[in-house]
């Protein structure tokens, strides 16, 4: 399955880039997760505390184990601080 | 319902009077305004402000929709700007009117609880010898709980 991986703020700072596509047989967010953290350094030093991670799917937030199949488009971010 | 994302600055009072024109039944207006502040007392040059195009857009109408069906509202307007900032800038704004003030009080602190935690923004601050994210603080979320227990 082919996606579009996006990253924001110190996330994006830590994996280099803001978007990529991903070819991936993971199933859910978590799988993903550990699927990119072994590819590279840079994704495990960027996901090796999740609890400060948070996740949208096809821009819905959703939960760490959150189902990807059939999207189109996944990011992770930190906690939001706008207002 | 009018939602706005962007780089450019904004003027509480033109939006006030563009949410407010042609309705008689509107009683009150509460407004908030947030600003670029220097915490360190003078070392703060600019606040990054960046968002997740599409999906800002998106949850900023959810928190919205929520509000109108949760408070008796004639209109609201949200703008949230993104970019480079300058200390003392104005970052974003809420404008709720109402026919009576307890709604249109309780609506604007609603907005702005959700706003916080749930609108994917991110602060970066750029002080004189170096930059920062900002964290978000657990008292956001106990700000947003409190409408739900």
């Amino acid at each position: 399955m082919q996606l579009d991986v996006l990253y924001f703020a110190w996330v994006r700072e830590r994996i280099g880039v803001a978007k990529e596509q991903v070819s991936t047989t993971a199933v859910s967010v978590a799988d993903l997760v550990k699927e990119l953290s072994a590819r590279e350094e840079r994704y495990a030093v960027a996901f090796q505390d999740m609890s400060v991670v948070r996740v949208a799917v096809d821009q819905i937030l959703v939960p760490l184990d959150a189902p990807i199949g059939g999207a189109k488009e996944v990011a992770f971010f930190p906690p939001m601080t706008g207002g | 319902m009018t939602i706005s994302v962007q780089q450019d600055d904004f003027d509480l009072g033109f939006e006030v009077t563009a949410l407010t024109k042609n309705n008689i039944d509107i009683g009150a207006v509460v407004t908030f305004v947030g600003l670029v502040r220097d915490k360190t007392g003078g070392t703060l040059l600019s606040m990054e402000l960046e968002h997740y195009p599409g999906m800002t857009e998106q949850a900023l109408a959810e928190i919205e929709q929520a509000a109108t069906k949760r408070w008796s509202l004639n209109a609201s307007r949200v703008i949230h700007r993104y970019g480079n900032l300058k200390t003392g800038e104005q970052i974003m704004m809420v404008a709720t009117a109402s026919p009576h003030r307890k709604d249109a009080f309780e609506a604007a602190e609603y907005l702005m609880d959700y706003l916080k935690t749930d609108a994917p923004f991110w602060k970066k601050e750029h002080f004189k010898d170096g930059a920062d994210w900002v964290d978000s603080k657990a008292i956001d979320d106990a700000a947003k709980d409190r409408w739900t227990s």
